[in-house]
């Protein structure tokens, strides 16, 4: 069921949905019930509309339709400005700051870092620390996408030409699906990232593989392997941090071995699936900006190997 | 006035003149020929109900592809269209049209008058809408269906992230509908203010009526900025302009903004007729007047108001500030509070009455409990901390459809029992309409209300597939079986609909004892609805004293007849050769004027096809087609305003030998015309505030550079406006002149006015032309080109009248058609003096002195 207790956000957010859903279901069915008695009960047999009864019937109407749900309301209106307020990003300093970039039809996400050579870029797999503030920086670069872990907060869009804020914020280690909650084309229904929050020590290892460039060959096919992705047509849009690849309209593979999924989440990175996702990425994610492109088998399972080892 | 007792007897000569002049065209031709309120309504419900049926499918389609988990039923392109156009159908092409025809049946009966006050504009609306419907539905058949989303968003729908012809489809396409949804609110506002039953002072117009009035109202003021916003978006899909390009210095929530000030109003603009229908159907089988006719009125116009200020709950999620936030989030909390008074007041009625069981009623109850719950989720995402969480989920789509199908469409089918026995002269039958009331009732429950929960567990919206590990599978298997149920419960009544005209009992003339005029006509009622205008003197006409306080069963108590009623003496099967109906003053109801009305013409039906293919010829960038188009329209326009017999018949009568209790209103403050104009500023006034407001949202005066510089002399545009200005002085002189029968001083006054105007334009132009603007690369220039452009466009509105009035002034000084063109020529000026005097201010006072 519904849980949204992984995070300081959401869990704020739930408080505040819980709350409204049970006033609602109670207003409901006392509304259900006035409804079924004033359709069904006795009526006495003489019982005329009179200037007065109507009178008295306006100043009912005013009391139950008007005066009632203001009293409820007010109070609920307040919470919300104060739960605004809690929300609010700018409210405390971030432990960390990320940047989300939404694309057509996956996630960049670049780690800032006070120094220049600390900072890198990953796709479709957002590591934060437990217990830790995170603030998220979102822009796109094309259409608008929205940023969405219900497990730790709701949406906020990423819009071309502007920045918004956001914060996550996850108190135990687990991974949160997120999705894109906007209507951004063909393939919207397939721009899903995951959120993996580690314990600190779990993740300043990681930041740190992470920051390394592209693992070097360790044998010759590899070496081959590198050769070829290199002449291929994915070095075009593909950065492997390390090695001349630069291409920046697809996601950095420096380390794509290390991720989770392929395709924003899309499908589990196994060699299988990559060497689908390689082979004929329009048959798994029609209308994705990858392009089949034209390898012979020997290319393919080369460059298929190499992408493995970029751990 | 005369009751029965002492009622002139009418010769049989007279009837017979009277129901010539009223009868409609026969023949094929003659069908494109028709005007009459009766005939058109009747096509535009039987054509919006097509296109439900259609979105319904649309829908179906789509409940079958999300059943199962990653299912392959459709691809994601097609099922991009397929929500694309199920929302489009649903809101452009069923709701609004639907209950606008809806009204364009039942106001002329329900108000008591011979029919809508602009019969050429009922056709036109009928025939562009039916041409818009088609044209965007063409488009499925080059695979090019819209693909963007019923909200089309913008940078997805800029030319660069959407290449092919999809959306100039949904943009033009739409905008065709636009025209005949504008034209049909002009025609209701006219209507329920001025072409009443004398006696129906505003307290006694019926809810139904009030609630249309409103929601005309918010047509004009929310469906103008769509209008506007859809033409910007074809500006830069055209390569033109770039208001919504950001690389260019364009934004992307300009468009949102502009967007969901025509979408949530929206929203009520589809609740408040059914606010209508339901209290009609309340009172009238709860056997007793509503509890608080004014508080639902009041609601009715709160509602109106307060829709426009909460548009931005849509954009929670875009960034907007905390402050804005707290701010629409209690406007739309607020909003809660009218529609509970109107809530509590049906319950209170039906408490206080005696219900009768009958299909409008259940239709009615089941819609409101839908509603009610609708609306509680409605008070739960108003509230911006839950939205970021509900936002643009299956949430929001359970939310949604809880307010629109229990909100609209249920009250829509009990408005369908309850008025279709009029509309067909043949009941429905009971128990199928309770089986189908039932069946769609469990069905909607089962189809949307798992959609909640969903939607809570992270399913967003408009996605062609999921993932099994969502999590998902129970609950949109449980929809889509729902879905199902739903749309056999539609189908189940539209069984019942085609088996009563075959079968179903004789209605009579009022089978539910209902208290309103429609009531007292024939079922279905004569072309010419009222050859005795009725007087009415009670808000429930037909409910007398005795009937209200007696609570007898109506089946046994026969409501008042029309027999019974008072009517106008002059108008009693009057006039013969030609169409006359009665104008009254707003708040009294007291009879003003006899107006004449078109008999028949071939003007709209020519004129929506000059939209068509100039439309279509936009869609493609067929420039000698547009030309085609907009050939076709000039001779529609000629042909509109060539003079008829009819009204020369009529000033014959009218200004001959023998006086009339009742004069005839050709022009001035009396006339229709008059009214209409009115309304078409009032739609030019909106369109300019639209522009304007965006204007400055893209940064307004950052164009200093260009064109508020030193540099660039603001002497010309100030003396055209000055020029424009003083034009008003000969408008204001010849208008006068009519009155005193000055016939000269109106020709001078005229073609003064005229002179000035064109002087006023080429200037402005000239101007503009020198400035270096360069708009499809800068969203600043694109924003100065919005403004400029709407004060050319509207300029040449202007001359055109003022071209007409002139033409008219010298030919035929004396004749009133003349003076009709003068006066609204002189609205229309009045007008473009207030925009110049803006634009100039906006364009070169604020960037200078702002």
């Amino acid at each position: 069921m519904i849980d949204w207790s992984a995070g300081a956000a959401a869990e704020q957010i739930g408080d505040l949905f819980w709350t409204m859903t049970t006033l609602g279901a109670v207003i409901f069915v006392i509304f259900c019930i006035a409804l079924a008695y004033a359709l069904l009960h006795r009526r006495r047999p003489q019982d005329p509309a009179t200037p007065e009864r109507d009178r008295k019937g306006t100043r009912l109407i005013l009391w139950l339709g008007a005066v009632v749900p203001a009293l409820i309301l007010v109070p609920l209106f307040i919470w919300t400005v104060q739960t605004l307020a809690a929300l609010d990003p700018r409210s405390q300093r971030p432990d960390l700051v990320v940047d989300l970039v939404g694309k057509q039809w996956w996630w960049e996400i670049r780690y800032r870092d006070s120094v220049p050579g600390n900072v890198f870029v990953t796709a479709n797999e957002l590591h934060i620390p437990v217990g830790q503030r995170v603030e998220l920086r979102l822009t796109a670069t094309d259409v608008i996408h929205s940023f969405w872990v219900p497990e730790l907060h709701g949406k906020t869009d990423l819009i071309p030409g502007r920045e918004n804020v956001t914060w996550i914020q996850a108190d135990r280690p687990g991974v949160y699906t997120g999705r894109c909650a906007e209507y951004c084309g063909m393939q919207h229904a397939n721009m899903g990232l995951l959120v993996i929050a580690q314990t600190p020590e779990e993740f300043r290892a990681w930041t740190a593989g992470q920051r390394r460039t592209a693992a070097e060959p360790r044998d010759s096919l590899t070496a081959k392997g590198r050769e070829a992705f290199l002449g291929s047509a994915c070095a075009l849009c593909h950065q492997v941090r390390g090695t001349p690849a630069g291409g920046y309209l697809g996601p950095d593979l420096t380390h794509v071995a290390s991720r989770r999924t392929l395709a924003s989440a899309l499908l589990p990175n196994t060699p299988g699936h990559l060497g689908g996702w390689i082979g004929n990425p329009q048959a798994l994610k029609p209308g994705s900006r990858m392009p089949r492109v034209p390898m012979s088998r020997e290319e393919f399972s080369l460059i298929h190997r190499y992408l493995q080892t970029l751990e | 006035m005369a009751t029965t007792a002492e009622r002139p007897s009418v010769s049989a000569e007279q009837k017979e003149g009277f129901e010539r002049a009223w009868s409609q065209p026969t023949g094929f031709l003659g069908m494109l020929q028709t005007i009459d309120n009766i005939p058109i309504a009747q096509r535009y419900l039987a054509t919006s109900f097509g296109f439900f049926l259609l979105g319904g499918l649309l829908a179906a389609l789509m409940r079958i592809q999300l059943g199962t988990p990653d299912n392959t039923f459709l691809d994601a392109e097609t099922y991009n269209q397929i929500f694309t156009m199920h929302g489009t159908t649903m809101m452009f092409l069923f709701v609004i049209p639907f209950i606008e025809a809806l009204a364009t049946y039942l106001l002329p009966l329900m108000l008591g008058t011979r029919d809508l006050p602009f019969p050429r504009l009922t056709a036109l609306s009928y025939w562009t809408y039916l041409f818009g419907g088609l044209l965007i539905y063409s488009s499925f058949l080059f695979g090019l269906a819209p693909d963007g989303g019923w909200f089309a968003y913008v940078p997805l729908t800029n030319k660069q992230w959407s290449p092919g012809l999809n959306l100039d489809f949904w943009d033009i396409a739409l905008s065709v509908a636009e025209i005949a949804a504008m034209g049909a609110a002009a025609e209701i506002i006219v209507s329920v203010l001025r072409t009443r039953s004398p006696g129906m002072s505003i307290n006694r117009i019926p809810v139904f009526g009030w609630a249309m009035l409103v929601t005309a109202f918010m047509i004009i003021f929310g469906f103008t900025p769509l209008i506007v916003g859809t033409a910007m978006l074809e500006l830069d899909r055209k390569g033109l302009t770039s208001f919504f390009v950001p690389e260019n210095g364009g934004d992307p929530l300009l468009w949102q903004h502009l967007f969901w000030v025509f979408g949530h109003p929206e929203v009520y603009i589809m609740f408040l007729p059914a606010v209508g229908i339901l209290t009609h159907v309340v009172q009238v089988f709860a056997r007793r007047p509503v509890v608080s006719y004014t508080l639902v009125v009041l609601a009715i116009i709160a509602t109106g108001f307060l829709s426009f200020g909460l548009w931005a709950h849509h954009m929670y999620a875009t960034g907007i500030s905390p402050m804005a936030l707290g701010y629409f989030a209690a406007a739309s909390t607020v909003i809660a509070i009218p529609t509970g008074v109107q809530v509590v007041g049906w319950v209170a009625t039906l408490w206080v009455g005696r219900p009768l069981w009958r299909t409008p009623l259940l239709f009615g109850i089941s819609g409101l409990v839908i509603f009610v719950l609708g609306g509680i989720t409605g008070v739960m995402v108003a509230s911006p901390p839950f939205d970021f969480q509900a936002h643009d989920s299956y949430f929001v789509v359970a939310h949604l459809h809880y307010v629109l199908i229990g909100g609209t469409v249920f009250p829509l089918f009990a408005g369908l029992y309850y008025w279709l026995p009029k509309i067909t002269g043949r009941m429905m039958d009971e128990q199928i309409g309770l089986w189908s009331a039932v069946v769609m009732f469990i069905g909607f429950n089962l189809a949307f209300f798992p959609m909640h929960i969903s939607g809570l567990l992270g399913m967003p919206r408009r996605v062609y597939t999921y993932p099994t590990e969502a999590g998902f599978d129970t609950y949109n298997l449980l929809s889509s079986i729902g879905a199902f149920l739903f749309a056999g419960g539609v189908l189940l009544s539209l069984f019942n609909f085609f088996r009563s005209l075959r079968a179903g009992r004789p209605a009579g003339d009022n089978p539910w004892n209902a208290d309103s005029l429609e009531w007292s006509n024939s079922s279905p009622p004569p072309n010419a609805q009222y050859p005795r205008i009725p007087v009415v003197r009670d808000r429930h006409p037909l409910w007398d004293e005795h009937w209200r306080q007696e609570r007898m069963r109506p089946e046994e108590t026969p409501a008042r007849t029309a027999e019974a009623q008072e009517d106008v003496e002059q108008m009693a099967y009057w006039p013969t050769r030609w169409r006359g109906a009665l104008v009254v003053s707003v708040t009294e109801g007291r009879p003003l004027a006899v107006v004449h009305m078109p008999r028949r013409s071939f003007a709209p039906f020519i004129m929506s096809v000059g939209f068509l293919v100039l439309f279509a010829a936009l869609i493609v960038d067929q420039t000698t087609f547009m030309a085609v188009g907009a050939g076709i329209i000039a001779v529609a326009l000629i042909m509109w305003f060539w003079p008829q017999d009819t009204e020369t018949a009529a000033m014959e009568e009218m200004y001959g030998p023998e006086p009339k209790e009742l004069p005839l209103a050709q022009a001035g403050p009396a006339a229709n015309g008059f009214w209409g104009t009115c309304v078409f500023l009032l739609i030019m006034a909106t369109a300019l505030t639209t522009i304007v407001a965006g204007y400055f949202y893209l940064g307004g005066n950052v164009a200093l550079d260009l064109v508020g510089s030193p540099a660039e002399p603001i002497e010309r545009p100030a003396i055209a406006v000055g020029l424009l200005a003083l034009g008003m002085i000969p408008v204001v002189a010849g208008i006068r002149a009519i009155g005193r029968r000055r016939l000269g001083l109106l020709r001078l006054g005229v073609t003064a006015a005229l002179l000035l105007a064109a002087l006023h334009l080429w200037l402005l132009i000239a101007t503009w032309l020198g400035s270096g603007l360069s708009p499809s690369s800068d969203a600043q220039h694109s924003a100065f080109v919005g403004v400029a452009g709407f004060h050319a466009v509207l300029s040449v509105i202007l001359l055109v009248m003022t071209a007409v009035a002139t033409i008219w002034a010298w030919l035929r000084p004396a004749d009133g058609r003349g003076h009709a063109a003068a006066w609204n020529a002189a609205l229309v000026y009045g007008f473009a003096i207030v925009s110049g005097v803006i634009v100039f201010g906006v364009l070169y006072l604020v960037p200078r002195f702002g």
